[in-house]
């Protein structure tokens, strides 16, 4: 498992390319990127700044990692997320899974990002016309999140 | 261990509040994180406002997400931060 916070842009194809490396027993590999758009909630978006909690961060994200290997047989986990200044276009987040199969690796790398979206610690600041702004939490992020919590991984 | 508590505040609460953090002698009568919360929030001005019950606040003691009865301790680490918008 590799977990970065990094202020850089990321490659998502090297880093699908690394997770697989050499290990014949990955049959299947999804990934998520996550970008900054132009608009949200009806408003330009000129640039997005991410704070977050170093040395809890890390921690909180290797957790959602662990108990996605524990509900799903999958192989292998990169997760990176930038932190700093962004603007619309430029990747926020990569969720990469490696597994055996297809099933669990994009059941593994969506529970992963529902979960990382309502329990890591980071928070969006947005700029638009109407001045700087925080972004606040969404229900349907955290309903996301809920959804899972009745679900595991059935066992063949 | 330090016997006091290390406090940090993030992202709206940090605007808010005017500052990142600060260490605090473990209050006598501060055992929980609620305890705690109330202890802040009697100090008034940007406090009681920014740490007002109802205002969507969100707690990790060591970081670990913590709920409003999970116990304080001399050396802890303490974090108030709004709920996450990450991803």
């Amino acid at each position: 498992m590799a977990v970065r916070i990094q202020t850089e842009d990321f490659d998502a194809g090297a880093e699908i390319a690394a997770l697989r490396a050499g290990n014949p027993a990955v049959g299947a590999v999804a990934s998520f990127v996550g970008v900054v758009r132009d608009r949200n909630d009806g408003d330009a978006v000129a640039t997005l700044t991410l704070e977050h909690y170093p040395g809890m961060t890390e921690g909180a994200i290797e957790a959602i990692v662990e108990e996605a290997r524990s509900r799903w047989a999958i192989i292998d986990v990169t997760v990176v997320h930038r932190v700093g200044e962004l603007k619309p276009l430029d990747q926020i987040v990569l969720v990469v899974v490696a597994g055996g199969h297809r099933g669990d690796a994009f059941a593994a790398c969506e529970f992963i990002m529902d979960y990382l979206k309502t329990r890591a610690p980071f928070w969006k600041k947005e700029q638009t016309p109407e001045g700087a702004r925080w972004v606040d939490a969404r229900a349907s992020d955290d309903d996301a999140a809920e959804r899972w919590a009745g679900r595991k991984k059935d066992v063949a | 261990m330090s016997a006091k508590l290390k406090l940090l505040f993030f992202a709206r609460l940090r605007e808010d509040l005017g500052t990142s953090g600060e260490e605090l002698a473990l209050p006598a009568d501060v055992g929980t994180v609620a305890a705690l919360r109330a202890h802040l929030l009697a100090r008034g001005g940007a406090w009681a406002t920014t740490l007002a019950q109802g205002r969507a606040l969100r707690v990790a003691v060591n970081h670990e997400m913590a709920e409003p009865a999970t116990p304080v301790r001399p050396g802890d680490e303490i974090a108030f931060f709004p709920p996450v918008t990450g991803g």
